[in-house]
């Protein structure tokens, strides 16, 4: 786990240290398992070419469990996730790099809670972003409540 | 209606239609199998004693996953019920289109959570390939005290 992270360590503008993934089948495999998200799209090749799909392409809700994974890892565990919003946008093929990243566009004191919203995305190895996303976090703070 | 509009009146009539309840078990097993299956290697999730000596006291679930639901149902059901409306309507394909979840309680193993699902809405647009529909289903998740613990917006795009 990385180091509490702090309200009073957190910018506008700063951003989240990335995280990279590399979704293999087998990962794919996995998350069908794990999560009964059983469409043969994310494991069968021939299926997924005969819909038109270039090749096995990665679950939506892996994506968004990865960028998940980005805030907690951020927040450590003093932090809560209480809200995460995730676009399916582009497909993201199996095999190929995901690098989970953010970006803190605001930080505000709401009913005593210390609250940081940020912008999040995953990217393909071209640069595209193909699950945008956003999400509201509770942090600790230096001053003692959260 | 407007003439070939995907948003057909039988499909009209679905919005606001609700699922039966679903009870979901949270189980420490299942919850590692997810962590693992992100490759999230929290302690929060799989190490029960660092859990314990934790705020949380127990394993806690990651962002998104409620569990297994004790009976099939529910969500799937409802599910089945649009597609052949979908299919009607002349888009029978369904992606994920994303998600929001919104998270109120933390969700530990060993609970026991009931949820509860409806279709919201249904927004159409025009594609690149075609018409695409918009559906936007709720889902709302208790816990055993009847405490509201998260809620989830999914949205399917069928074209």
């Amino acid at each position: 786990m990385a180091k509490q992270l702090y309200y009073e360590d957190v910018e506008e503008g700063m951003e989240i240290p990335p995280l990279v993934k590399n979704p293999t089948t087998q990962q794919l495999v996995k998350w069908a398992g794990a999560s009964g998200d059983y469409y043969q799209i994310h494991y069968d090749k021939d299926f997924a070419q005969s819909t038109g799909l270039p090749g096995v392409i990665a679950h939506g809700r892996l994506k968004s469990s990865f960028l998940a994974q980005l805030m907690t890892d951020w927040i450590g565990e003093g932090g809560t996730l209480k809200k995460i919003s995730v676009q399916h946008r582009g497909m993201d093929l199996a095999g190929e790099q995901m690098t989970c990243k953010g970006r803190v566009t605001r930080k505000y004191i709401e009913n005593g809670e210390h609250l940081v919203e940020c912008e999040i995305w995953t990217e393909n190895p071209r640069g595209e972003k193909t699950a945008p996303g956003s999400a509201i976090v509770s942090l600790l703070s230096r001053g003692g409540k959260s | 209606m407007t003439e070939g509009s995907a948003i057909t009146d039988e499909l009209r009539s679905m919005i606001g239609m609700a699922t039966e309840p679903v009870i979901m078990e949270v189980e420490r097993g299942a919850i590692r199998r997810y962590a693992d299956a992100i490759g999230d290697p929290n302690p929060l999730f799989s190490d029960v004693e660092y859990a314990r000596n934790s705020r949380y006291g127990e394993v806690i679930c990651p962002p998104g996953f409620f569990g297994w639901p004790l009976k099939r149902g529910g969500m799937m059901e409802l599910l089945g019920t649009i597609g052949g409306a979908l299919f009607r309507a002349g888009v029978p394909r369904i992606l994920d289109g994303g998600v929001d979840y919104e998270f109120f309680l933390p969700i530990r193993a060993g609970d026991i959570l009931t949820s509860h699902g409806k279709f919201a809405d249904f927004r159409e647009r025009e594609g690149r390939t075609g018409k695409m529909l918009f559906i936007t289903m709720e889902t709302t998740y208790l816990n055993q005290n009847g405490d509201l613990v998260a809620k989830a917006r999914s949205t399917l795009i069928a074209l």
